[in-house]
């Protein structure tokens, strides 16, 4: 991606740990609240992540299933999009091809400035693997894995088994700094379904934060807890998103939690308009 | 990364797979006892074949065998005598055996060998399986004071014992010639007393001399003295002195000695050395009466199958032993043949474990066979002989020197073979039997490998969800398929393993297994006295296990490609979305 937005976003990520040597040893993100008050952040004016006309179409036996119909998002660098819309209506689908999980029937997604939907899957791994991150209604942790496991999956994609044990401490800490981040570091060891639905959100958020994306796609994060623990979750975005500029795009059919949102945008008919 | 602790954590989660994997670990073990075992017997068996059979075989395709058997040899060393280590020449002849046990006669059909003890016997291992440790090191006709073993010298620690072989030898010859000698004289003077009733005015006492062989001498002249009418001419009237008659009174009188020699009194031994005069002819030449009580008659080596049979609790109880003199009888070269008989001496015992070969096998010398059988010319002294073994330099390979010989000897009147070829379709079958064994085996592993296949297709859909995850975190296609690869790998390594391991310890404690098994099920699972093996012999061979290990493998590999790819090429959303 382009060195320019690189350098914008780095300032943000507090380089706690001593032994931190350039990018393959990761960098931790601080603390929740500690030493980053006063820094909150305001959406910048450029354009992070855009879907531009998207169509995609789902075909059930003979009949065709239009759910976009030239959709178009524009995601500011370091805002907190909210996309709202019936349920059905396409949001998911919306959420999934800018995450690069699929690939639109036609249009453009743009990553940085860059068009990113048409790269080579190898390409598009990377970028979700470390750029783009995703967290989901049903969580998706790994039901083999720990806590503490499941936060270090994307770091164990990323690198080989050599270099991923060469800095084996090093990404061991990262990931034991973010659980703790998210307040999880009495669940440490424990298995997904050993923990509350908000407890495998958190651990969730943790996984997608391990690799420091730029954006995150949060698919109804929120959907599946009740009102109390869903605040708390939306707290820790809100908070990730002010505190250390990451750019955030929530889907929800909840307009009170929309209403938390930098911006809100309205998908129906397959189209994205204005709320 | 990811891949590995997966792997790790599926194998650790999902016993349904460790429960397909059973199949495999019970095909390896299996197919690693079947062939240690297999190698095992075919490996002992040829030793034993080996043992007994030299490297390479010259045969005569007839009878009477060919002509100066000097000449073959020299003939022999002149094209092949860089490889060859010995060459020793044997008459071989089939014959029958008998003997008196209890008073019953004891019949056996044989192999009758005349082997040359000069020459050190079989140009074989032969000597190794004697049973008195003198012959063992150098091979004598003569028979021993005492000192066969007790213990079956080559059964290791858990050997045989055989107490009658205690006092075998002279101890025991002079025990029972003492008595025959008591009987013989009590006859004697019954005889004498007879001719005295019937014959009262002859004032001419017979010598005592004469007497035995007068009377009880001519009546079996029919299986006697004309048999003994050979070319070279045996004086036949004197060597059958052994009436039927009488050694079945004497059978009957010493209860007490078990054994006790057909007829024991023919004195072929020294009478063949003389010289033939008239066949018929009265006993002219001062007859010496053989004494079993500090003679032998020829020495003979009998297999221990013929001695002895077995009882009750694997033990054997013999009929003859060293000392005991037996009756061979066999067919002479002459047009047509007759059959002659002669009295043997048995010196030793021996006993490759090849039953096939125990049962049949008796070694004479070879010049007195020879003589026998009328295969020595008369005038020069040369004489036929029907093979010639021959024992070959440790490197030289048999089959190369048995075609050398065949270009040299013609095939019409020469069987040229190697020992292997003798026991080619012994050996063939066990090879078979075992090829066949594995096929089965592997097929078993191979259809393991199905079940495999479908619990993993199992697993996969269970996973699906997950599969989509790890795609969502970035996940590559061949990445997914690494892990879904990786288990199977892991699956068959540890499948593999822990049969290696079984099999391994099923054969190394093989003989405790069957004890057991046979203490279960109150029947002998392995009975020494059909196998003639003390223990089941097994040879691991680290290449086949290796082989077997690996082909098992594959198989868990190749059963889960198709899972994996199919798990590859999940798509993502659709997998997120699957519940
Ligand atoms: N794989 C699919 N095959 C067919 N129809 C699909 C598939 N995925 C989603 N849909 C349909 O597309 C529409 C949009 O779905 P989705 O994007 O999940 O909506 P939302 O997230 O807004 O509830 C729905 O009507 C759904 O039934
Ligand atoms: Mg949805």
């Amino acid at each position: 991606m382009n060195k320019k937005h690189a350098t914008i976003s780095r300032p943000h990520l507090s380089l706690d740990a001593p032994s931190s040597s350039g990018e393959a040893v990761g960098v931790a993100l601080a603390p929740r609240g500690e030493g980053a008050i006063g820094r909150e952040r305001r959406p910048s004016s450029d354009v992070h992540l855009a879907a531009i006309n998207l169509h995609k179409t789902y075909h059930k036996g003979r009949t065709a299933i239009p759910v976009l119909r030239g959709a178009d998002v524009k995601v500011r660098r370091g805002e907190l999009l909210a996309i709202v819309g019936q349920s059905g209506s396409g949001k998911t689908t919306l959420l999934h091809l800018m995450g690069l999980l699929d690939a639109p029937a036609s249009g453009e997604v743009r990553f940085g400035g860059n068009r990113v939907d048409n790269l080579p899957s190898r390409q598009r791994d990377r970028i979700r693997n470390g750029k783009i991150s995703m967290i989901f209604q049903f969580y998706h942790l790994l039901p083999e894995l720990t806590t503490l496991e499941n936060v270090l999956s994307p770091r164990m994609i990323r690198d080989g088994v050599l270099s991923y044990m060469r800095h084996r401490r090093q990404h061991r800490a990262d990931a034991a700094h973010l659980v703790e981040l998210v307040g999880l570091k009495h669940r440490v060891d424990h298995r997904p379904r050993e923990l509350s639905g908000g407890e495998m959100q958190r651990a969730a958020i943790a996984r997608a934060l391990v690799n420091q994306p730029e954006v995150l796609l949060a698919d109804e994060p929120t959907g599946n807890l009740d009102r109390g623990t869903g605040n708390e979750i939306l707290k820790l975005l809100r908070t990730l998103n002010r505190q250390e500029g990451l750019t955030i795009v929530m889907v929800t059919h909840d307009d009170s939690i929309a209403a938390q949102a930098d911006r809100i945008v309205r998908l129906a008919d397959g189209r994205v308009v204005a709320a | 990364m990811y891949k590995l602790l997966l792997c790790w954590r599926y194998l650790r989660t999902r016993w349904i797979a460790l429960a397909s994997i059973v199949s495999v670990t019970l095909g390896v073990a299996t197919m690693i006892v079947v062939n240690a075992v297999m190698d095992g017997f075919t490996t002992e068996m040829q030793d034993r074949i080996h043992g007994i059979l030299s490297d390479v075989v010259v045969e005569s395709r007839n009878m009477e065998g060919f002509y100066d058997p000097d000449w073959h040899l020299a003939r022999i060393r002149e094209v092949a005598g860089d490889r060859i280590e010995a060459a020793t020449v044997t008459v071989t002849v089939p014959a029958l055996l008998n003997f008196q046990y209890r008073g019953t006669t004891v019949t056996r059909p044989v192999q009758l060998i005349g082997i040359d003890e000069a020459a050190g016997g079989m140009a074989s291992e032969f000597a190794k399986y004697l049973q008195h440790s003198d012959n063992r090191r150098q091979m004598s006709f003569a028979l021993h004071e005492s000192g066969y073993d007790v213990a079956d010298p080559t059964g290791g620690a858990e050997a045989l014992v055989r107490p009658q072989l205690a006092d075998a030898g002279w101890t025991h010859r002079r025990r029972w010639g003492s008595l025959f000698n008591h009987q013989r004289y009590v006859e004697e003077q019954q005889q004498k007393l007879d001719q005295q009733q019937l014959e009262p005015r002859q004032t001419v006492e017979p010598p005592p001399m004469q007497a035995p062989p007068a009377q009880p001498g001519e009546t079996p002249s029919t299986d006697g003295s004309e048999n003994f009418g050979t070319p070279e001419g045996t004086p036949g009237g004197s060597a059958a002195d052994g009436a039927p008659a009488d050694s079945q009174s004497e059978a009957d009188a010493p209860p007490g000695a078990q054994v006790t020699a057909a007829e024991p009194a023919a004195a072929t031994a020294q009478a063949t050395a003389e010289p033939a005069a008239d066949p018929f002819g009265a006993p002219a030449a001062a007859p010496h009466r053989f004494d079993p009580e500090s003679e032998q008659a020829t020495g003979c080596i009998l297999g221990m199958g013929l001695s002895s049979y077995r009882v009750e609790n694997g033990r054997e109880h013999f009929l003859v032993v060293p000392g005991d003199d037996i009756k061979l009888t066999f067919p002479t070269v002459g047009q047509p043949p007759r059959a002659i008989s002669d009295v043997f001496t048995i010196v030793d015992f021996y006993q490759s474990k090849m039953s096939e070969y125990d049962q049949s096998f008796v070694f004479v010398p070879l010049r007195k066979l020879q003589e026998l059988r009328g295969m020595i010319e008369p005038r020069t002294g040369v004489g036929f002989a029907s093979s010639i073994q021959i024992k070959l330099k440790n490197e030289a390979d048999g089959d190369l020197v048995r075609d050398t010989l065949q270009a040299t000897f013609p095939p019409e009147l020469y069987v040229i073979s190697t020992w292997r070829d003798k026991q080619g379709p012994l050996l063939a079958a066990v090879a078979m039997e075992t090829a066949i064994l594995n096929v089965l085996l592997f097929m078993i592993i191979a259809v393991a490998g199905f079940g495999i296949l479908a619990i993993f297709f199992m697993i996969v859909v269970e996973k699906t969800r997950d599969i989509g995850i790890l795609k969502s975190l970035g996940a590559s296609g061949r990445g997914v398929l690494g892990i879904f690869l990786g288990y199977g790998l892991s699956l068959g390594i540890v499948g593999s393993g822990v049969g290696m391991i079984i099999g391994l310890l099923f054969v190394v404690y093989i003989n405790e297994i069957a004890a057991g098994l046979g203490r279960v099920t109150g029947r002998e699972v392995f009975d020494p006295q059909i196998y003639y093996f003390s223990r089941i012999p097994t040879i691991i061979e680290p290449l086949t296990v290796g082989w077997i290990v690996l082909g098992a493998i594959a198989i868990a590999v190749m059963a889960s490609v198709l899972p994996a790819r199919r798990a590859s090429r999940l798509h993502p959303v659709e997998a997120l979305r699957y519940e």
